[in-house]
Parts: C-alpha cells; sequence; structure tokens
C-alpha cells in the first residue's frame, strides 16, 4: 500500500512541473492532453487529462461525473419495484445483471426466497447478458487497436442473444423482469432450443474471435506487455472481475459469493491469467464469454419445474433491516447497500459498482505507458460510463 | 456560401444539392448513454445496416459531420460540451434526440444532476421516442429526415416543426 501512494504523489509532482518541463538530455517539452469527455475511445463520456513529456505519460486523471445521473438519490424516491426499472440502466450492456443484486437484497429482508424455477431461469437471463456485455468488448477492443471489423462479428452474434433476451422478457435492452420473489414470467415455449441454437452461434463467434484478433500477429504486438498491473496492486485499488482474474488471482463470487443463483447446481471454470496485461485481460474475457455459453447449457438441460413467483403480497413494503448483496455482473463486483425503514420506498441505497473501481487505477497504470498505449489500456480495462458515474 | 442561406439559389440548384445532402448524410460517432448501444446496433451491424440510406456513420470528428444523434441522456456537466460540438459543426446540420433521455429526461425526470430535454440548448429536427428506441426506430427518424432534405428550402429551416416519429 505504501508503495502504491508513494509513486501516486511522485507521479502528481512530476506531472506539476511537466507544463513547463525541459528535458535536459532531449529537450523534450510537457503537454496536457484531454481525452474526452466525447472520444470514440472511451466508451462515452469519460475524461482523461493525460500529462505528457515527449511520448510518455507522467499522469492521468480521469474525469468522472458527465453521466452522473443520481441513482442513490433517485432509489429513495422510487418504490421497490420501480428502482429495478432504474437499474437496468447502469451497466447498459447487461441489464439484466444489475437487477439481480438488487432484488437479491431486497428479498434478504423481506425473508422470501425465489422457487428452484425462478431462480434457474435468472441465472439463465443473467449468464445471456453477460455474453451480450462481453461480445462486445471483444469486437471493441479491436476497434481501438485499429481493427474495424470485430465489432460487426460483434454486433452480428450479439443481436441473436437480445432476441432470445426479449422472447423472454419482452425487452431487447433493458428487461426489468426480476421480481421480489421470482420472475414476471416464465420462458415461453420452444425457447431452450432456440437458445441453444443461439450458444452455438456464440461459440463459432469466439473461435472466430481467436481466428480473426487473438491469434493476429499484429494484435499480438499491441496489448502484450503493456498496463501491466500486479495482482497485489489490483486488489489494493479494489479491482474485480476479469480485470483482476487477469493478473492471476482467482476469484470469482459466482463461486465463491454462495448468493441465490444457481451456479453452484453446474460444472464450470474459473479462468484466469498470470500476465496481468491488457492481452490477458481481453483473454479472459474471452474465455469468460465461452463459459457462460457452458453454464447456460447445462441450466438449459435441467431447468426446474414449478411456479416462478414465490407468495409477495400485492403491495411490497420491506421491513426495517439492513442488507448487502453483490454478485459477480460482467463488469465485475456489483454490489447493493439497502437500508429500510420499514416503508414502501427505501430509506438508502448505496450502489458499489464494478467500473468505478476499475478506473481508479488509470493512474497508476498509465503512468509511464505511451501515447498509443493510452487507449488499449483504457479498452482492456473495459468500463461502461454508466456503471462508474451512475 | 451566403447565397445558400440567403436562400436565394435558382430551384434546378436547390433540388440538386439537397439529393446530395439527402444521400450523403454524415453522421457524428457520438455516443452518449445506453441510446449509443442502439445507435451502435442500427450504424455497425450487419441487420440494420444504415449505409444503404446513404447513411456514413465514420466522422469522429464535428467538423466532418452533416447529423449527430444525441443518443442518450444529457447530464448538467455534459450541456455545454454537447453545445460546443453542436457548433463546431458545418451549416447545414441536423440533430436527431434518440430517447426519452434527451427529449425530457426519461427516467431521470426528477434527477437533480440531469438536463431535461436536450432541445434546451440545441435545436432538434427529429425525435426518435423509446428508452431506448429500437434501431429501427432510428432508422425510420433517419428516413424522415431524409424526406424533408430533399424539399428543403434554406429560408425555411429555423421556422419549422420538428418531426416526431410515432
Amino acid at each position: 500500500m505504501t508503495d502504491v501512494s508513494n509513486r501516486n504523489q511522485l507521479a502528481y509532482i512530476a506531472a506539476q512541473a511537466s507544463d513547463a518541463r525541459v528535458n535536459v538530455e532531449f529537450e523534450t517539452e510537457g503537454m496536457t492532453l484531454n481525452l474526452g469527455p466525447q472520444h470514440p475511445a472511451t466508451h462515452g463520456t469519460l475524461r482523461v487529462i493525460v500529462k505528457l513529456d515527449g511520448e510518455r505519460v507522467l499522469r492521468a486523471d480521469p474525469m468522472m461525473g458527465y453521466m452522473h445521473r443520481g441513482y442513490e438519490k433517485l432509489a429513495e424516491v422510487r418504490t421497490y419495484p420501480q428502482v429495478t426499472t432504474l437499474v437496468n440502466r447502469i451497466d447498459w450492456l447487461g441489464s439484466f445483471a444489475n437487477e439481480v443484486p438488487f432484488i437479491l437484497a431486497a428479498e434478504r429482508l423481506m425473508e422470501v426466497e425465489a422457487p428452484p424455477r425462478a431462480q434457474w431461469i435468472r441465472t439463465i437471463l443473467f449468464e445471456l447478458s453477460r455474453i451480450a456485455n462481453v461480445i462486445l468488448f471483444l469486437g471493441d477492443m479491436g476497434v481501438q487497436l485499429g481493427a474495424v471489423t470485430p465489432v460487426f462479428f460483434a454486433f452480428r452474434d450479439r443481436e441473436f442473444v437480445l432476441n432470445q433476451i426479449e422472447a423472454v422478457t419482452g425487452g431487447r435492452f433493458h428487461p426489468n423482469f426480476d421480481r421480489i420473489g421470482g420472475l414476471k414470467d416464465d420462458i415461453p415455449k420452444g425457447w431452450t432450443e432456440e437458445t441453444t441454437g443461439v450458444l452455438g452461434r456464440i461459440r463459432t463467434f469466439c473461435d472466430e474471435m481467436e481466428d480473426l484478433v487473438t491469434g493476429n500477429e499484429i494484435f499480438q504486438a499491441r496489448p502484450r506487455g503493456i498496463g501491466v498491473i500486479p495482482a497485489e496492486v489490483g486488489l489494493a485499488y479494489g479491482l474485480s472481475g476479469a480485470n483482476i482474474r487477469g493478473s492471476g488471482v482467482d476469484w470469482d463470487l459466482r463461486r465463491d459469493g454462495g448468493v441465490g443463483l444457481a451456479h453452484d447446481q453446474v460444472d464450470w471454470k474459473v479462468w484466469t491469467h498470470p500476465d496481468g496485461d491488457s492481452f490477458s485481460r481481453y483473454w479472459v474475457r474471452l474465455q469468460e464469454v465461452r463459459e457462460a455459453c457452458g453454464i447456460i447449457e447445462q441450466l438449459l438441460g435441467g431447468i426446474p419445474s414449478g411456479p416462478v413467483m414465490a407468495k409477495v403480497p400485492r403491495i411490497i413494503k420491506v421491513p426495517a433491516g439492513e442488507a448487502y448483496v453483490e454478485t459477480e455482473n460482467p463488469l465485475g463486483v456489483m454490489g447493493y447497500y439497502v437500508v429500510s425503514k420499514g416503508d414502501l420506498v427505501p430509506f438508502r441505497v448505496k450502489i458499489r459498482s464494478a467500473s468505478f473501481s476499475n478506473i481508479s487505477i488509470t493512474p497508476w497504470v498509465l503512468e509511464g505507458a505511451y501515447v498509443p498505449d493510452v487507449v488499449s489500456i483504457l479498452a482492456s480495462l473495459y468500463f461502461i460510463l454508466g456503471d462508474i458515474d451512475r | 456560401m451566403g447565397l445558400v442561406e440567403n436562400g436565394k439559389m435558382p430551384k434546378p440548384l436547390t433540388a440538386l444539392l439537397n439529393i446530395s445532402r439527402k444521400y450523403s448524410l454524415w453522421v457524428y460517432q457520438w455516443g452518449l448513454a445506453c441510446c449509443a448501444m442502439e445507435m451502435g446496433a442500427a450504424f455497425a451491424s450487419p441487420r440494420y445496416d444504415v449505409m444503404r440510406l446513404g447513411v456514413i456513420p465514420f466522422p469522429a470528428s464535428p467538423r466532418q459531420a452533416d447529423m449527430v444523434v444525441i443518443s442518450g441522456t444529457v447530464t448538467d456537466k455534459m450541456a455545454p460540451v454537447v453545445r460546443r460540438l453542436y457548433e463546431q459543426m458545418p451549416e447545414p446540420k441536423y440533430v436527431i434526440s434518440m430517447g426519452s433521455c434527451a427529449h425530457c429526461g426519461g427516467p431521470y425526470w426528477d434527477s437533480y444532476s440531469v438536463t431535461k430535454g436536450v432541445d434546451q440548448i440545441v435545436p432538434v429536427d427529429v425525435y426518435v421516442p423509446g428508452c431506448p428506441p429500437r434501431p429501427e426506430a432510428l432508422l425510420e427518424g433517419i428516413v424522415l429526415l431524409q424526406e424533408r432534405i430533399a424539399s428543403e428550402d434554406m429560408t425555411d429551416r429555423w421556422t419549422r416543426d420538428p418531426i416526431v416519429v410515432s
């Protein structure tokens, strides 16, 4: 920890001097580069102020808040079922996954448990939204490194996943399907067979990505060895998800968390990569898509019968208390701390979103990098602005 | 150049300019929030393929763009940036407001940090409602805008009503 803060302090001092700095050896001048708030590489409206000495980054400061919509305050004036409509829009690529931890927290307060069938379908949709989220990253990583083709592949196959989500929930993008005590509806007839077909397509997509991008010599040369995050630094900054698994930390809340989802019913593997560079984060995500396909396939084979909704009152009043539930969302650990005073609305909702912690490492990881690598390091950290600013 | 803004072009020339503008709308590559992903699906996915309409979604600089899609929530912190980017675009320029957030604040209608309507800061030509709108809805908005451009007169550009996709 002392190492981390020390390095930050030194970088800050260097950056303060950078604008007027003249490097004696190479006679370089300092320069401040403004990346964003509108920039194709920032997935939205992140602004990174990069202080340069020649081509080298002295210090990078992420400026957040351009997408701040005040979720925590808004949740205090929405009833519990209305909050899920809001939280859908935090991480807008994997919308269903956002609802799950909030609903689980509310269920824990109300002491109800969803029936097994609802939990299984929840897990299937949770993993489908992971696929919908991460395959866009796989396409986007190519775009940030100068290859436009992969994003067309990603959008093509993402449509099929969205179709499946829409067939169940009625919402292509923001399902708002999770309810306290279960799900709104059952899955339609013939859906499981269709989904199996879609999973085949996603697997083909992963193979294509391996051929097109991962195995490509030019692609390999760019992200390998840059943006290296050692495991202890990543943990100190609170990184989660594929970012920390790319640094070799074997930690996944789907396996270790023990929350009410059906991940423990199936056989799957947590992928890690020891290198901790940009490439390893990309590689771990690619394997996670494959693994999610396997999870869904196994779950589809054995969905238990029964109702999808437990007995809950029509007007939901959550008894007083507090609960914190976190799950392994597509971007990393997402948690909701819900405080209730026995009212129709939550008294306080604290949202721990993954990207906010993931982006906090940018000053550390970008320091000393070169300008062309800034974008590829940012891309490999994979953040979504709604998830940062909330 | 003054001739075009004054509307004093001869009629055949106006028709030629209009038809050229209609089929070469360059869209500024700029996403704000959730709607940006539906915009991305409309612009970059083979299923919706906006290029068959003569819309080119490549410029990453506002100075090369004819049209901008305000795709998502505009916050009070972002509003000056939106205005500035709009001002950097060359005339004639068109604005599509996509999604409820850009129209009126949408689900954040009572938020302290969201601008309730992008039309407070830039003039809007087309409203595409939805949260988020489907890519098909955005395509319809673009087609309706193209129909309007086809019979456009520069003198009444600033006085007409916006299109609402319904």
